[in-house]
């Protein structure tokens, strides 16, 4: 009496383009090793109906300055290292790392408004304390986001860094700075479909070739918009591989930032005795977050706490299994 | 979804005798597939008939409930692969198993830790919801006593065993509660039919093969009038957990396969290298179509982003969550402090909320009904504009807690602060951030200039 139960594949006819990180020294760069994120011809780790030939990538965020405002679970996790970025990004690669998304925080002019000369030293110190790519982050206040990141795109020029962020109301400096010292971009829209392709389409114009696109289309925390973030990556993981051109980029979310902003995370004071021990339950907090978003197609991770990073790696790691 | 008009008249009698009221069987049967007419008009269809036009408009997937009254746990009835694409319904139920064969006091502790555990989110309470209990002490009456304390807290159960007697105490300890028999196996399944049957009680099914093999249980079960199923495809680990739940959900809603249209049962701490890594698995279980998600650590710190997670995903995309409006307090603020206004969406106000305490200044947030938009969502309906907001200072009393005039509105909404002025005569408006993110300069600024 069998049942003949077919197994049920999707045919799809897009896949999610491939954005290379980083560049050996045979390309120019100085980087121990390149990450490639996105490739896949089907839906997060459906290995029975595709291709998948690149696991999504943890990146670490490392601040040019220590931060004032983290949760003191991170401080104590990181210890001193946060006094020095160099350092920091070293402890980075050391607990697993496959990214460093260097923060220039202390550009912001409310925090430091250090300009273009620190950005270049600490990308420099960065550059050369690690081996690993980079994605270097401004301040995100668009005047000091175009002096720092052309700064550091000069300074890091050969080395295939991504800068961050790029959207609709300020792209054109960065992505000129791009062009002309062949990096990436991260590209972030509001949790909108449209707009996103939107500004893939403004980048493109802009000659920037699509294998330098990041697209963020940003993030909200489990608790704190996860569903909204959740839902536009998979919405756009199925336009891209229905064939839509202007949706395949590989995606990059920024957990650590969105996690350690909730109020589980920051204080213990107050809270409901039902929310459990602050450290454990902050750590899962970023894991969790990370987790739903790599389910749901996302290619690269930006994350925080230092254990959170081989939680990730191993998720990723069993996800990526294709053996039964 | 259903079958055609002219599906269903190939399974009528066809002989247009007009008993149904309709002058011929295929108007009949054009208007059964319109849902305009009952199939007991018919007084000739044949039991085969009945039985497949049952069959093809029942939902691709049983709904079906363990537990009973307020705290049944309901499964199945999904009709979506996709959230976004309509929306899941039934939010999966979250047991913790127990074994039958801990001291009696370990035993009750946690069965009174689990069932009083509770913790809000967005004003809606979330807990564990129910025990699964394994018979490993091999003893009917001790798992029967377990099964009993759990039924007593309240709690739905699964009955995890392979003694028929030992299921059959833990069923009558459980009457009427709708217990989850897990699991029929290939050796055992005609034993555990019978107990299905007797006791009106679903059944959980392990294969320990291929899907196939489930889906050939499963049918068994189908003729011996089991038909509350829960599907266990034993899958144990991330990559193959994922690909079992993913095809089962697709052969559900897509290829309309009866035999696997079954909620799924999950363990994810079978297989998990610690405590962490099975909450994360648990994690995938929620996000992945699992009805039933059996963990085996119980911790506050655990269960509690889960719970928000599954709460996350299960919310309706076009019905986001809402907080009651009303005048809230953050930090401790007094008379000076200041007065924030914003929308009763619920990621705005934990968004804005969130901001003002982690700026640490004491402040007053007054949340005007929007009918759960956002700021700019309800601005552009209509729904957030000077008189609302007027109306919301006057009826929450906040004149009775500060001491000056001052309301922060959200920066996207400038363009109504001179209306607001005019709704609020006396009233200073201040122009606030765009993005919640700019709160606590902004208040900085504002405590300075005080």
């Amino acid at each position: 009496m069998g049942v003949s139960v077919p197994i049920p594949t999707e045919t799809w006819s897009g896949k999610i383009r491939e954005v290379t990180l980083g560049a050996l020294p045979a390309d120019g760069g100085t980087r121990g090793k390149t990450v490639t994120a996105g490739g896949e011809t089907t839906l997060p780790f459906l290995h029975f109906e595709g291709q998948i030939p690149h696991p999504p990538a943890v990146a670490v965020e490392v601040m040019d300055q220590p931060p004032k405002e983290w949760s003191p679970i991170l401080l104590q996790a990181w210890g001193n290292v946060v006094s020095d970025p160099a350092a920091w990004a070293k402890k980075a690669e050391e607990v697993g790392a496959d990214i460093i998304a260097l923060s220039l925080d202390s550009a912001h002019p409310e925090r430091g408004n250090t300009g273009a000369k620190e950005a270049r030293a600490v990308v420099r110190q960065v550059l050369k304390a690690t081996t690993l790519p980079l994605i270097i982050y401004g301040p995100g206040q668009a005047d000091k986001d175009n002096e720092v990141l052309v700064a550091a795109a000069e300074e890091a020029a050969g080395e295939r860094v991504a800068l961050g962020n790029c959207e609709d109301k300020n792209y054109r400096t960065i992505v000129a700075a791009a062009l002309a010292n062949n990096q990436l971009v991260v590209a972030r829209t509001p949790i909108d479909v449209n707009l996103c392709k939107q500004l893939n389409i403004l980048i493109s114009d802009m000659r920037l070739d699509l294998t330098r696109v990041l697209a963020d289309p940003t993030t909200g925390a489990l608790g704190y918009g996860l569903e909204y973030t959740y839902s536009v990556i998979e919405r756009l993981k199925l336009a891209a591989l229905a064939g839509d051109g202007m949706t395949q980029q590989p995606m990059i979310v920024t957990v650590g930032y969105e996690a350690w902003r909730a109020k589980e995370t920051r204080v213990n004071e107050g809270v409901p005795a039902e929310w459990g021990d602050w450290d454990k339950r902050s750590r899962l907090w970023e894991a969790m977050t990370a987790t739903a978003f790599i389910e749901a197609g996302a290619n690269i991770v930006v994350t925080r706490h230092p254990a959170t990073v081989s939680v990730i790696k191993r998720t990723i790691s069993e996800l990526m299994s294709a053996a039964s | 979804m259903g079958l055609s008009g002219l599906a269903i008249y190939k399974l009528l009698p066809k002989t247009n005798c007009k008993e149904c009221g309709f002058p011929t069987c295929l108007a009949f049967a054009m208007k059964l597939a319109a849902l305009q007419a009952e199939l007991s008009a018919c007084p000739y269809v044949s039991e085969e008939a009945k039985a497949a036009l049952d069959a093809a408009s029942a939902p691709p997937i049983r709904l079906v409930t363990v537990g009973s009254g307020e705290r049944k746990i309901e499964a199945g009835n999904e009709t979506v692969l996709f959230r976004h694409e309509k929306t899941f319904y039934h939010q999966p139920g979250v047991f913790y198993r127990l074994r039958d064969d801990e001291s009696a006091e370990a035993f009750a502790s946690k069965v009174k830790a689990i069932a009083a555990y509770k913790v809000e989110r967005v004003g809606i309470s979330m807990g564990a919801s129910g025990l699964a209990i394994e018979n490993k002490s091999g003893n009917a009456q001790t798992f029967g006593a377990c099964v009993a304390q759990a039924v007593a807290a309240g709690l739905p159960v699964i009955l995890i065993s392979d003694s028929p007697a030992a299921l059959e105490a833990g069923l009558k300890a459980a009457q009427g509660m709708s217990p989850l028999i897990y699991a029929a196996k290939d050796g055992n399944w005609e034993g555990l039919a019978s107990l299905a049957i007797q006791y009106k009680v679903p059944l959980a099914v392990r294969s320990t093969g291929n899907l196939s093999a489930l889906a050939e249980m499963t049918q068994k079960l189908d003729g011996k009038g089991v038909k509350d199923i829960v599907l266990d495809p034993g899958a144990r680990g991330w990559s193959d957990s994922l690909t079992a739940f993913t095809q089962l959900r697709r052969l559900a809603l897509k290829k309309n396969l009866r035999a696997l249209g079954f909620p799924i049962i999950a363990f994810p701490g079978e297989g998990a290298v610690d405590e962490e890594d099975e909450a994360l698995r648990a994690a995938q279980c929620v996000a992945k179509y699992v009805g039933y998600v059996v963990l085996d650590h119980f911790d506050s710190a655990s269960l509690y982003p889960l719970l928000t997670l599954r709460q996350n995903i299960y919310t309706d995309p076009q019905k986001p969550i809402q907080v009651s409006p009303g005048l809230y307090e953050i930090g401790k603020p007094g008379p000076q402090s200041p007065l924030l206004v914003t929308t009763n969406f619920s990621l705005t106000y934990f968004s804005v909320a969130g901001e003002v305490e982690g700026s640490g200044i004491p402040a007053w947030l007054l949340i005007a009904d929007a009918e759960g938009m956002s700021v700019l969502t309800a601005w552009a309906a209509g729904k957030f504009d000077a008189d609302r907001i007027a109306k919301s200072i006057n009826t929450t009393g906040v004149l009775n807690k500060i001491n000056h005039k001052k309301i922060i509105i959200p920066g996207y909404v400038a363009s109504i602060s001179g209306e607001l002025e005019e709704a609020l005569p006396g009233w200073q408006v201040l122009v606030g951030p765009r993005e919640a993110i700019g709160i606590p300069s902004f208040l900085r600024v504002y405590v300075q200039s005080a």
